[in-house]
């Protein structure tokens, strides 16, 4: 433990033999297709699928009449309809399947299908339908009775929708069985709920519908809702065959939620020496067209609202809205990036409001250990803020702006000479729930059974917990080995034939997954001790095997009015400093570095960990920088890698990172969940940096060359 | 139907004999026709690199090469770059040096990563970068790739 052991799907990775969702194949297999609504808001007069199911190797059409079960499904409000009925709610909504026997046929057969429209009003503007109460969620937070103070600085924000473009788009193999039910391979990030969300709408018993993990191309969130599980199920039960299903890139961007976009009004007050005395927010989520895990990323926003700080006065209210636009749920951050992205941009201001420096008024106002949160909630372990941002400013900034051509903002482009190419420095603060929230009944479950294999032990791990890129196969192996000693440690493809191990999302998996493991590691490790011979003769009577499940600490939910509770069971801290240069003419702006100090509790595997880290700062860098989804009037206008840009390698500066190691002691080694923290900094450190380079406010991300510019 | 073309690819090595439409792609024919399912497709447009395959060992994004077009070259894919002895020194180092997670973008950087070290046998940070730069990650951050190849230049040298 603690060692950078390899990963051990590294060697099939760069050989081109793992097996990903999109790679599968059996003889004989049709493939799925899925027609979608053009329209964000319609009724649906009439679906004729007659052309479609005329063409030669088309095997099947289906339409929501042929949803052999429930006909919704959903994360936490079963709201969504397998496939349209009668309306049409979003643009991208699927209406209609087809199974051919080759991916071009099912998707010329798809086209063909006629299905006639009668367009109505969309409301996608997310202050109307809140002016409407067409509210997934509202949480308030109410602490206090003073909101005046000396200083008072105010600030309204706003937060692009970003997409996760994990980079394997989604897909999955459906196999019809003999027993009248289905095995699906599948690219998820929760074997469990997809189990009981798809087992319903197919009218079988979950134990018929067995799901087994397939590669993941990455996930983000973005693989935390149903996408064509339900759908390839539906298709291979109707026709008897396999029926493989493989989203484009386009399809992908209406085949799965995004992050919610964010309108926000925030108003601090604090003391002329710059320490908060109180806080108001208004925090409004457009969740778009269906619950998703909205209700979740509301409470986020509400419970982490005024970030890691001090202050004994919150009036919030956290608003998620229906619209007819994109359905929004989780990504990476998960409602804690919108907020850090406001309260960091307001630290700046009451900063500069007393005249302080952007670590010092954060320092002056940092959580400890002992503090208590917003939400009541108090911090009943290391939470070293203070000390981070100290460590933070003592690492070495870069060289000054650059005399090469090529490292100026544009790059080879040669768009300046650097005249009007101006550095900039910015520091951001986040802090992130690790976990399932609010009462959530979380945990996770592993089997480990220890045999003899050419006479020597051999430990096997079998969870249903999804590796999707973040290393757990790595912590589960480590984690074995660890606690029984052997050296041989295989963990199992995961799948629904152990319990569940819950999402791998909010950082958790090394927490909850790790501490089953560790759990049933004890077990084994126990009965072995307990019979006292040795290992190898006690193997010879057969394996050993104990399955446990795991729980952290309880969780509460928020008062529905006052928004108290013991919500989170433990919180972690990341902190981002970026250096830019912009070119503040042309609006283009180049990040020279960024430099991290996250607290982790205890390192498990400091390879593994460090691409957690750096992978998390990039797509909070897309978030500051480049990554929109562009809707107008509830359509999508950039569903491409042509238009919805990503960081490239380019784009990416060298980080510097130092990584603390406080104890939970809550937690199994007393780690500290690592993946999301650093997505939640990085965006409010570059905003930042781009301000004190150009002096703008700059309060929308991602920021436009535009909104320099012509400023 | 459309006419069908029957041609002859080279791939790893191997004359592989195929029979497709003048329009297949070349990466739906490595990963449909031959079963080579390393190379991947993340945009069918270009942009990613996922699909970058070597072209008479120049990187070429196989989702805009037709397959017709690739009659009678050389195409080297991810399940190419191994030697008889294991795998390449760019495969190692990648693997070595954590410079993937979900792998979905790998063959691409792998491919591309291997012409531009037999090009420039020791790169600097820049010019590790600029090489990369047609590539997507969504996962690493870039920061091990970067290190990666580094690696692999470092191997490489030592076997030479």
């Amino acid at each position: 433990m603690g060692a950078s052991v390899l990963r051990p799907d590294g060697a099939l990775k760069v050989s081109g033999e793992f097996a990903y969702s999109s790679d599968l194949w059996l003889d004989g297999m049709l493939w799925g297709a899925t027609l979608r609504s053009p329209h964000p808001s319609a009724w649906i007069r009439s679906i004729d699928i007659g052309p479609a199911l005329a063409m030669p190797g088309v095997y099947a059409v289906l339409t929501h009449e042929d949803v052999p079960g429930e006909k919704f499904y959903g994360l936490e409000n079963k709201d969504q309809p397998v496939l349209a009925i009668d309306q049409v709610r979003y643009q991208g909504e699927p209406v209609a399947l087809v199974a051919a026997d080759h991916p071009e046929t099912a998707r010329r057969a798809a086209d063909a299908i006629v299905v006639t429209y009668g367009e109505r009003e969309a409301v996608t503007d997310p202050r109307v339908a809140l002016e409407r109460r067409m509210l997934v969620r509202h949480q308030p937070v109410r602490v206090g009775s003073t909101f005046s103070a000396d200083v008072v600085v105010t600030g309204e924000y706003e937060v692009g929708m970003q997409d996760q473009a994990f980079l394997g788009p989604e897909s999955g193999l459906a196999v019809p069985a003999e027993d009248g039910g289905v095995d699906l391979y599948i690219a998820t990030q929760w074997l469990h709920v997809d189990q009981g969300q798809v087992a319903p709408c197919l009218g079988l018993p979950p134990e018929k519908v067995r799901l087994t993990l397939a590669g993941v191309g990455g996930a983000f969130g973005a693989r935390e809702d149903l996408s064509m599980q339900i759908h390839a199920s539906m298709l291979a039960l109707r026709t008897g065959k396999p029926v493989k299903m493989v989203y484009g890139r386009e399809e992908s961007f209406f085949g799965h939620v995004h992050r919610h976009p964010a309108w926000m009004r925030y108003e601090h007050g604090a003391t002329l020496d710059g320490r908060l005395v109180y806080v108001k927010a208004e925090i409004l989520l457009d969740g778009g067209a269906y619950t998703s895990s909205s209700p979740a990323v509301v409470g986020n926003a509400a419970s982490l609202g005024v970030g890691p700080y001090e202050v004994d006065n919150v009036h919030i209210d956290a608003y998620g809205t229906f619209t007819n636009n994109p359905p929004c749920g989780a990504m990476r951050g998960f409602g804690a990036v919108q907020a850090c992205y406001a309260y960091e941009s307001q630290m700046d201001r009451l900063a500069a409001a007393c005249g302080l420096t952007p670590v010092e008024i954060r320092i002056r106002n940092a959580v400890s250990q002992g503090s208590r949160l917003a939400t009541g909630q108090v911090v009943d372990t290391p939470a070293p803020l203070a000390e981070m941002l100290r460590d933070l400013d003592a690492m070495p900034l870069p060289e000054s702006v650059s005399r090469d051509l090529r490292d100026l903002p544009g790059g080879v482009g040669q768009t300046t000479h650097g005249d009007g190419v101006r550095r900039g420095v910015g520091y951001g603060v986040g802090i992130k729930n690790i976990c399932f929230s609010e009462g959530f009944d979380d945990y996770s479950t592993a089997r480990v059974r220890v045999e003899l294999l050419g006479g020597e032990p051999h430990v096997l791990v079998h969870t249903a917990a999804a590796e999707v890129g973040q290393g757990l196969v790595i912590i589960q192996a480590q984690i074995a080995r660890t606690e029984l000693g052997i050296d041989h440690v295989t963990v199992a493809p995961a799948d629904t034939q152990v319990g569940s191990s819950g999402s791998s999302s909010a950082s958790r998996q090394s927490y909850v997954t790790g501490g089953a493991v560790k759990t049933a590691c004890e077990a084994v490790r126990e009965r072995i001790e307990k019979d006292g011979r040795p290992l190898e003769v006690i193997l010879q009577d057969g394996p050993i095997e104990e399955t446990r499940e795991y729980r952290h600490r309880r969780t509460f939910p928020m008062d529905p009015v006052t928004g108290q509770g013991d919500s989170h069971t433990q919180l972690a801290l990341c902190v981002h400093r970026a250096v830019v240069d912009v070119d503040v003419e042309l609006g283009l702006v180049k990040v020279v570095e960024l430099a991290a100090v996250q607290d982790v509790g205890k390192i498990l595997n400091p390879l593994a960990l460090e691409g957690q880290i750096h992978g998390g700062t990039a797509q909070g860098l897309g978030l500051a920088l480049m990554e929109e989804i562009q809707v107008r009037d509830g359509k999508v206008l950039n569903p491409s890698f042509t238009d919805y840009l990503i960081p490239t390698i380019l784009d990416m500066p060298p980080m510097q990172l130092k990584i603390l190691e406080n104890p939970d002691p809550n937690a199994p080694y007393g780690l500290r969940g690592a993946g999301e923290p650093p997505t939640l900094s990085s965006t409010p450190a570059i905003a930042a940096a781009v301000r004190n380079a150009t002096g703008l406010p700059l309060s929308r991300v991602p920021i436009r060359p535009q909104d320099i510019a012509l400023a | 139907m459309p006419d069908l073309h029957e041609i002859s690819l080279i791939v790893n090595g191997v004359v592989r004999e195929v029979t497709v439409p003048a329009r297949r792609l070349l990466s739906d024919c490595l990963r449909h026709d031959l079963g080579l399912t390393g190379t991947h497709v993340g945009c069918e447009h270009g942009v990613c690199g996922a699909c970058t395959i070597l072209l008479d060992g120049e990187p070429a994004r196989s989702c805009l090469t037709l397959a017709v077009t690739a009659a009678g070259h050389e195409i080297t894919t991810v399940e190419g770059l191994a030697g008889d002895d294991g795998p390449s020194a760019v495969q190692r180092a990648f693997r070595e040096c954590h410079g993937l997670q979900c792998g979905f973008c790998t063959p691409g950087f792998l491919c591309t990563a291997t012409a531009l070290l037999r090009e420039n046998p020791a790169p600097t940070d820049e010019e590790v970068v600029e090489g990369l730069s047609g590539n997507l990650c969504r996962c690493t951050g870039y920061q091990n790739i970067v290190k990666s190849v580094h690696r692999a230049a470092e191997l490489l040298a030592e076997e030479s």
